[in-house]
């Protein structure tokens, strides 16, 4: 599997992006010990045009580039800890309706069908908007608006893994309901949900930028999406502003979705040169 | 079951998901931090002891919960949004000024991606392995990944502020006086821009999902029975392999709705474009709650009424749903 994964050549420039943007995210805090909120310089100041500031300053005079650095902490982290957030209510809901069926999944899914229809960015708009923004808030918003196609996955794979012969062996061995889905039909279900769940990191960076660009970011944290919408109204004398951070998500966006799209053709040889949607 | 049926099974479902999202928005009021009589007032400063008490009575807010329920829930049922302070006018009222702009951005980019998503889909996975099927999907790959409020305010910088060429700002220029078709001209000026940004990154969707439907129709037996015939590839591509590759699209853009009245938000945002999605933006840096909520509700109700559209276009498409379904 590995070594599919390895001879993926745009997996393996995801990867190395990827890597890249872990290691600045790491490293802002000993590149720029002052922060992202420190003035250095004058304010508008262009790219390359004073040693020291390659991407040069913001309207307020704060180093574009550490502002960059610390952003990427702030897009990783949400990314990441919403897609968790995520997986742990769509995963357990799918597996269970997809398990025990009848009204346990006519249930689950009505409940997952609601949360479909429902605007998703809009929704998250609505609920950072109400519990005032902060990490946690845009953190939980993301989570929520991003488990419904988890659930329906997970789903749709227990109820193909459980009609399996092995399933059958278990239940004759003995073994309890609860016990064979967690042990037997379960880790059955892994690669796709892995495959899911790297998309879905790119997706909630995507998401967080969003939402910060509207000025719902946390206040406390400089975030991409905060730089761009900082910049909207200055678009016409400071385009670098808005330009960088920009090329920070779609870099680390297409860096996600090359790694899940490597993942997937390694995990699932069969369907490889399908490609998806 | 028949397509009536359908439709008004789809309808009484309709009805039940607005119904809870208009519940769900009430316990969000509530659940925001605070008095909620302060919070429906929203921070216009307008907010003064007299009118809070006025709110307290006429919500009912000393009240048990389920009166309080009863009658938020009662108000939307005949399409009283609540009253915007911030902006003096009741919500219903601002969303309907504001949502012929947002159904005429929204539906063009639905158009351009779905049209362009499905021929550039189609070319690409009749080239499938050669340079150009990379450099499409290359391409599809990069919007995909692509925020959509960034893509609009490049395209402002490039094809307004640098080339010149069409209008960044608003949906019609402002005091030009214009009338008839100089108008409408004016208008698609305007709209090319927002509908152009907001529809690329769906038309990457679109792109993709067609080129993998293609390509996985194209290995099924009847292809080959035609290739037998001796039909020639752009006919087999075009009356074979297209028609039912072309189902599961149509399934994903009615789902996809949603998203794009979400990305109307951003669009509207960057290119003031005067539609609701502006409306939420404005409302938000007001915390007009009363506002925003009846945004969310609204645009839920024009994804479910798209929903609908596409089912109905589905079932008269492919007469097989109907008689499993």
């Amino acid at each position: 599997m590995w070594k599919r994964f390895r001879t993926n050549i745009g997996a393996m420039i995801g990867v190395g992006i990827l890597l890249a943007v872990i290691l600045i995210a790491l490293c802002a805090p000993l590149i720029y010990p002052h922060g992202p909120w420190q003035m250095v310089q004058r304010p508008f100041l262009p790219p390359m045009s004073v040693d020291g500031l390659p991407l040069g300053t913001d309207t307020l005079g704060r180093n574009v580039a550490a502002q960059l650095a610390y952003g990427a902490q702030v897009s990783l982290l949400v990314g990441l800890v919403s897609t968790i957030v995520a997986l742990l209510i769509g995963v357990p809901l799918g597996a269970v309706a997809g398990f025990y069926g009848n009204w346990v999944d006519e249930g689950a899914m009505r409940f997952t069908e609601f949360f479909q229809t429902i605007p998703n960015f809009a929704l998250a708009i609505v609920l950072v908007a109400i519990f005032e923004p902060s990490l946690a808030s845009i953190t939980l918003a993301i989570a929520i608006v991003s488990w419904p196609p988890v659930a329906r996955l997970v789903r749709a794979e227990v109820m193909s893994v459980r009609k399996r012969e092995f399933v059958d062996a278990a239940r004759l061995a003995g073994l309890s309901r609860p016990k064979i889905l967690m042990t037997q039909v379960l880790p059955n279900t892994v690669s796709p949900i892995i495959v899911m769940a790297s998309l879905m990191v790119a997706t909630a960076i995507l998401l967080e930028s969003s939402l910060s660009f509207l000025g719902l970011g946390d206040p406390n944290a400089m975030s991409w999406g905060y730089m761009i919408g900082a910049a909207r109204t200055v678009i016409r004398t400071s385009w670098w502003l808005s330009f960088f951070p920009g090329i920070a998500i779609v870099l680390t966006v297409l860096a996600l979705n090359l790694i899940g799209e490597g993942l997937n053709d390694a995990l699932n040889p069969h369907l490889s040169r399908k490609g998806r949607a | 079951m028949s397509i009536l049926t359908a439709i008004l099974w789809r309808l009484a479902k309709a009805a039940l998901t607005l119904l809870a999202i208009a519940v769900l928005n009430f316990f969000l009021l509530h659940a925001a931090p605070g008095d909620p009589a302060v919070v429906l007032a929203g921070e216009a400063g307008a907010a003064d002891e007299k009118m809070i008490e006025q709110l307290r009575e006429r919500f009912g807010l000393d009240q048990p919960f389920y009166v309080q329920l009863g009658k938020y829930v009662g108000g939307i049922v005949q399409l009283d949004l609540g009253y915007s302070f911030r902006q003096d006018a009741p919500v219903s009222q601002l969303i309907l000024d504001r949502l012929p702009a947002t159904l005429l951005l929204t539906l063009t980019a639905f158009g351009i991606s779905l049209v362009c998503g499905i021929a550039l889909g189609v070319a690409a996975a009749a080239r499938v392995g050669k340079l150009s099927d990379s450099a499409l999907t290359t391409l599809a790959l990069l919007f995909y990944a692509t925020p959509l409020y960034w893509l609009a305010l490049m395209a402002v910088l490039v094809f307004s502020v640098w080339l010149g060429w069409l209008p960044g700002f608003g949906y019609e220029t402002v005091g030009a006086g214009l009338t008839g078709l100089d108008r409408v001209l004016d208008i698609l000026a305007h709209l090319i821009l927002p509908a152009l940004t907001l529809g690329l990154f769906f038309m990457a969707v679109y792109m993709r999902m067609t080129r993998a439907s293609m390509l996985e129709v194209s290995q099924l037996d009847f292809v080959k029975t035609a290739k037998a015939k001796g039909l020639s590839g752009p006919a087999i591509r075009r009356r074979h392999i297209l028609r039912n590759a072309i189902l599961p699209v149509v399934t994903l853009a009615g789902l996809q709705a949603g998203q794009l009245v979400g990305g109307a938000v951003l669009t509207e945002t960057v290119f003031a474009w005067p539609g609701i999605g502006r409306l939420m933006f404005e409302s938000l840096a007001a915390r007009d709650y009363n506002t925003i909520l009846g945004v969310f509700l609204v645009s839920a109700a024009m994804v479910i009424l798209f929903n609908i559209v596409t089912d109905i276009v589905y079932r008269i498409v492919d007469p097989r749903i109907g008689a499993t379904a």
